[in-house]
């Protein structure tokens, strides 16, 4: 690792001021970013640590919930109100990495974390996200890769797991960046590496997620997440899926379809939304809308089979949560 | 000295006369009444090492110590064009820099050793590294065992073959072999005729079984801190075998073996790939005696996954015959295994050693590839040629319509394990194992499997300990043996307890340090039977020291007088007796002390090869492909355990090392570029808390008179079926063959597909 400064502002205004030089991180928990660092991939010269700022840990069940960008993923795994609300949330938490992690590691760092594809991982590949000019995992050892949108300039998958249930409930952001505050809907935050691969998300230089905002679900909604691990401790997953709806008269209205792991961002399927709504809960349905979510699938060399698990895990998730 | 005694286990005992050496204690009957031995004893250092108090060799900190880091190739092979270390000698901090490869040398492998600097931080050490200036020219390289079978393939070695063992390794065959391309070999063997075994048979099956590369994953990685004083060397090391590493570095540092000292007082896991000073050791003494100063150099993770060792890989067909009635005709084993630079692959000791067969023919090919080396991995060999034998012995059992277990049961040769089958049976519910096969849900199916372990070792002459008795009554222990977190430490102090019959909280012991009295190395399981006996010996002689101090001062024969738990007596006129503690008030102040060497191995005992067996649940989501082990029933032959609580341990860790072979660990090479591409413990996946089934270990004692205390090591077997019995447990619940290692979610997609293909939803 290499020497760097520590700074500790007391305001995330201040951070966002600081952290805006190129050559400066954010540090939340420190999870991703002093991996990063130990691994030799990122060498900041400043680390601004914002985890002792105060006012930006809570977590407000609501509905609608409001949640600080330092709230862990323990806290929120294990707030009632939380599992009540949003229950796709709460499960998301808890079953992301280890119970330390899950304790150290922030709400605001989960969505910012970079991805784990091992290439990126690696300081000897000078992959695309690194700015380098070949993405290694196309023709090389993808099996945990990207099944969907495939075809853009990198094929990591993107890891967070609250990342995926926050886009199924509709969430928004509050970013708080050099030039004042914003609200940014998490439909436009997650970046599609269309042309540049080198980050994950639409924040600008010096932004940073101050807390997130859940809208109150309505009447008769329904939702759930299910995580596909080889391992059952510690290790990422094949495929997560995260569905919401609302189920009234007995059909399936306004449904959301995310699946997590499988593609650049926290992956969205129209498809599979069109194909539910206005449709009666039954096994059929499940089936319809998880082929419809899979034809848009192109796997690469190696990972067909997280293709099938997409699907499979999209009917139980579905069942699961009209159940 | 003849003597008869009893061998065999409960239930089937039978007498032998056999040799004992003069001075040492005949073997423990079966009619021992124990008072230590055979007790469930917490390890000795359990609180030590729980809270951090136990210092390992990597936590070792000497004032003015450097840190040693090795610069590597990330290439897969290359030639060193030119190497230049002045700019790095310049850098802020550092004191010594030293080549580890020649400009002109090939390189092999990427991560391969070029050179070696130590500097007064690791961070210095590191930007160092950065500063050397190195230059390579890359040559062809091939890390697939497919593509490097082909013709054509870029050759790993052009001249000869320039494999490196170390301990534990599985004989290479090394010279008259013929290398053809990247494959060395065969080694055959051969016994009857398979040919004519096959005719008689009336089932034949053939099968290709495929397993991956292991890496040992040890939780203290490879290395040491070296001190020279003069021309005195000490290293705290994690090492295997300290006597051995002692050796290698008088020998390649060419001092005198007594100018050498090396501790271990913990250890950190090694599984087969700790033996000698291996390139960072050497590198750290070299930089310590350039730099006059201590040089910690231990590797990190990535290093350890690269260049440290692993389990080779193996492609392996076996074919095998049997008639109607269950008997195998003929047993036939080919297998190309991958250690990358490294030869002695082989895989046929299960093969070889399990079931009775009269026919059988064996041959063995290295392949070389540019990856890391292989080298010893627990029971080498074994884990891979369980797998692919198990598999074979269940097909043939469905071929001629038999019951799996009962085949085999028709086909051991060794009553052991034969009543272990029996055990397990019992504890898994073997019988039902097809109704149980539904589950509540349809897309979740249960499945039985089972699979043999084999192992040889008895452990060896040369250990030697001393003990010594003091006048208070407790008593000290000195054996030079490393503990590797097997529970050596309390097996030493146990038997030495036993002996004296002095409690066991009396009895001090000081083991890993070469200044003790020789100790084995810790490898091939065997440790325990090496050192045990050598450890009764010394208390008993000790004892003997004891009965002519006292028989002294009671002015009786000393051969009159008897030693026994807590109890000296002298029959006579009159008859003396004391208490043990009242006894040793009669010693001199330096009380008495005995250093004794074991005993070789008793050739006229009952020599057996060591015997266990595993059963394995599991649950498959045939829609996912999901597989979660259950439950394991490991029931194994350990001799007479010393401490059935580290035994039972032992084998619980074996256990969770074949699930985590079977299910998940993989070392992936990216076929592109040559580099592993998982080089952590993060994307190479090892199995953690919740994916450990439930374990269930018996047993069973057996009493070979082999040494004096019936000990025989259990670290290799305990892991040697699991894996096999875990692919037929998924074989099983799914109705169509694994035929590779690891199980995971793809593999038992693609053999589900298979199977409904087929239409045979069995």
């Amino acid at each position: 690792m290499k020497p760097f400064t520590l700074v500790r502002p007391t305001s995330l205004a201040e951070a966002a001021r600081l952290s805006a030089a190129s050559d400066a991180e954010i540090k939340a928990g420190g999870v991703d970013l002093v991996d990063r660092m130990k691994e030799g991939i990122d060498s900041p010269k400043t680390v601004v640590s914002i985890v002792e700022i105060a006012g930006y840990d809570r977590i407000e069940p609501g509905p609608p919930a409001r949640l600080g960008a330092l709230a862990t993923l323990a806290r929120i795994a294990d707030d009632a109100g939380l599992r009540k609300a949003y229950p796709a949330l709460a499960d998301a938490a808890a079953g992301a990495a280890t119970p330390q992690i899950r304790h150290m590691a922030t709400l605001g760092g989960n969505l910012c974390q970079r991805p784990r594809c091992w290439y990126y991982r690696l300081e000897e590949f000078e992959c695309r996200k690194k700015g380098g000019d070949d993405c290694f995992a196309r023709d090389g050892e993808n099996r945990f890769h990207a099944v969907f949108d495939t075809d853009l300039t990198c094929c990591c998958v993107h890891p967070s797991a609250t990342g995926t249930a926050l886009l199924a409930y509709g969430a928004s952001l509050d970013v708080v960046g050099p030039k004042g505050k914003r609200t940014l809907p998490i439909d436009r935050f997650f970046h599609r590496p269309v042309k540049d691969p080198t980050r994950e998300n639409t924040l600008t230089a010096g932004e940073i997620v101050a807390g997130v905002a859940i809208p109150a679900p309505a009447a008769g909604s329904r939702s759930a997440y299910r995580k596909l691990k080889e391992k059952e401790s510690f290790d990422w997953p094949l495929v997560e899926t995260c569905v919401a709806f609302t189920l009234s008269g007995g059909t399936v209205r306004g449904a959301r379809v995310v699946f997590g792991s499988v593609a650049p961002t926290p992956y969205r399927s129209m498809a599979a939304e069109r194909a539910l709504e206005g449709g009666t809960p039954s096994d059929a349905l499940a089936k319809k809308a998880a082929e419809a979510a899979i034809a848009e699938a192109k796997p690469l060399s190696q990972n067909a089979y997280k293709v099938t698990l997409a699907k499979v895990e999209l009917e139980r998730a579905l069942r699961q949560a009209w159940a | 000295m003849k003597e008869k005694i009893r061998v065999g286990f409960e239930g089937d005992f039978q007498f032998r006369e056999i040799e004992i050496a003069a001075g040492d204690p005949a073997p423990w009957d079966p009619s021992q009444k124990f008072s230590v031995v055979g007790t469930r004893q917490p390890r000795l250092d359990g609180k030590a090492k729980a809270t951090g108090e136990a210092k390992y060799s990597i936590d070792v900190r000497l004032p003015g110590m450097l840190y040693g880091r090795i610069l590597r190739c990330m290439l897969p092979a290359a030639t060193v064009k030119s190497l230049d270390l002045s700019a790095a000698r310049k850098m802020p901090g550092v004191r010594a820099a030293i080549a580890l490869a020649e400009p002109g040398e090939k390189l092999r492998f990427a991560g391969q050793e070029v050179a070696a600097v130590a500097a007064e931080t690791p961070d210095q050490a590191e930007d160092a590294l950065a500063a050397i200036r190195v230059a390579y020219e890359a040559r062809p390289f091939v890390v697939s065992l497919d593509d490097a079978r082909k013709s054509g393939a870029p050759l790993v070695f052009e001249g000869k073959t320039e494999t490196k063992t170390s301990g534990g390794d599985v004989e290479s065959g090394g010279k008259n072999l013929a290398r053809h391309g990247n494959v060395l070999g065969p080694r055959s063997t051969v016994k009857g005729d398979v040919d004519a075994g096959f005719q008689k048979a009336a089932g034949v099956v053939e099968g290709t079984y495929d397993t991956q590369v292991q890496t040992h994953s040890a939780l203290e990685t490879h290395g040491l801190v070296a001190r020279w004083e003069g021309t005195e060397l000490t290293v705290w090391a994690s090492t295997q075998g300290i006597f051995d590493m002692r050796d290698q570095l008088a020998e390649t540092l060419q001092i005198p073996v007594s100018k050498v000292r090396v501790i271990t007082e913990y250890m950190g896991g090694g599984f087969g790939a700790k033996f000698g000073p291996r390139v960072e050791g050497l590198a750290a003494a070299r930089l310590a005696k350039e730099a006059g100063a201590p040089v910690k150099l231990f590797l990190d993770r990535k290093e350890e996954q690269l260049a440290s060792g692993n389990r080779p890989s193996a492609r392996q067909t076996v074919k095998a015959g049997a008639t109607r009635d269950g008997k195998l005709t003929a047993l036939q084993l080919t297998v190309y295994g991958n250690g990358g630079t490294n030869g002695g692959t082989g895989t046929s000791g299960p093969v070889k050693n399990v079931y009775a067969c009269e026919n059988l023919k064996v041959d063995e090919y290295d392949v070389f590839t540019n990856a890391g080396p292989g080298t010893a991995m627990r029971a080498p060999g074994h884990p891979q040629g369980a797998f692919a034998l198990e598999a074979t012995m269940d097909e043939l059992a469905k071929a001629i319509g038999m019951d799996p277990l009962e085949f085999r049961l028709k086909n051991d040769p060794s009553a052991v394990r034969r009543e272990q089958f029996r055990v397990g049976a019992e504890k898994i519910g073997w019988k039902d194992r097809d109704a149980r096969r539904k589950t509540s849900d349809p897309e979740i199916l249960r499945g039985v499997g089972v699979g043999a372990a084999v192992w040889y070792n008895t452990g060896g002459t040369g250990p030697r300990a001393t003990v010594t008795i003091h006048k208070d009554g407790s008593a000290e222990v000195e054996h030079g043996v490393q503990d590797l977190g097997t529970g050596s430490r309390t097996m030493v102090a146990m038997v030495a307890a036993e002996e004296l019959g002095v409690p066991l909280d009396e009895v001090s012991v000081s083991i890993g340090d070469s200044r003790l009295p020789f100790a084995p190395d810790s490898g091939g399981s065997t440790t325990t039977p090496s050192s045990a006996p050598a450890i009764r010996r010394a208390a008993w002689e000790a004892k003997q020291a004891l009965a002519r101090a006292v028989a002294k001062e009671w002015k009786v024969p000393a051969e009159s007088v008897k030693v026994e738990k807590g109890r000296v007596s002298a029959a006579g006129n009159p008859p003396h007796e004391a208490t043990w503690a009242a006894a040793c008030k009669l010693l001199p102040s330096e009380g008495v002390a005995a250093t004794a060497e074991r005993a070789d191995n008793h050739e006229d005992a009952w020599k057996r090869f060591t015997t266990g067996c595993q059963f394995a649940e599991v649950e498959v989501d045939t829609a996912t492909g999901k597989v979660r082990v259950n439950r394991v029933v490991a029931v194994h032959d350990c001799g007479v355990p010393i401490n059935p609580l580290t035994t039972e341990s032992q084998i619980q860790g074996g256990v969770i090392q074949g699930v985590s072979y079977a299910l998940f660990e993989d070392r992936i090479l990216d076929r592109p570029t040559g580099r592993m591409v998982n080089p952590n413990v993060e994307a190479y996946k090892i199995a953690g808390a919740l994916d450990v089934p439930e374990i269930d270990v018996t047993l069973v004692s057996v009493w070979d008179g082999i040494n004096n205390t019936n000990s025989v090591g259990i670290g290799e077997p305990a892991t040697v079926p699991t894996a096999a019995a875990i692919a037929n447990a998924v074989s099983h619940a799914l109705g169509v063959r694994i035929r590779q290692i690891p199980i995971t979610p793809e593999v038992v997609l693609a053999a589900v597909r298979e199977r409904d293909s087929k239409g045979g939803r069995s």
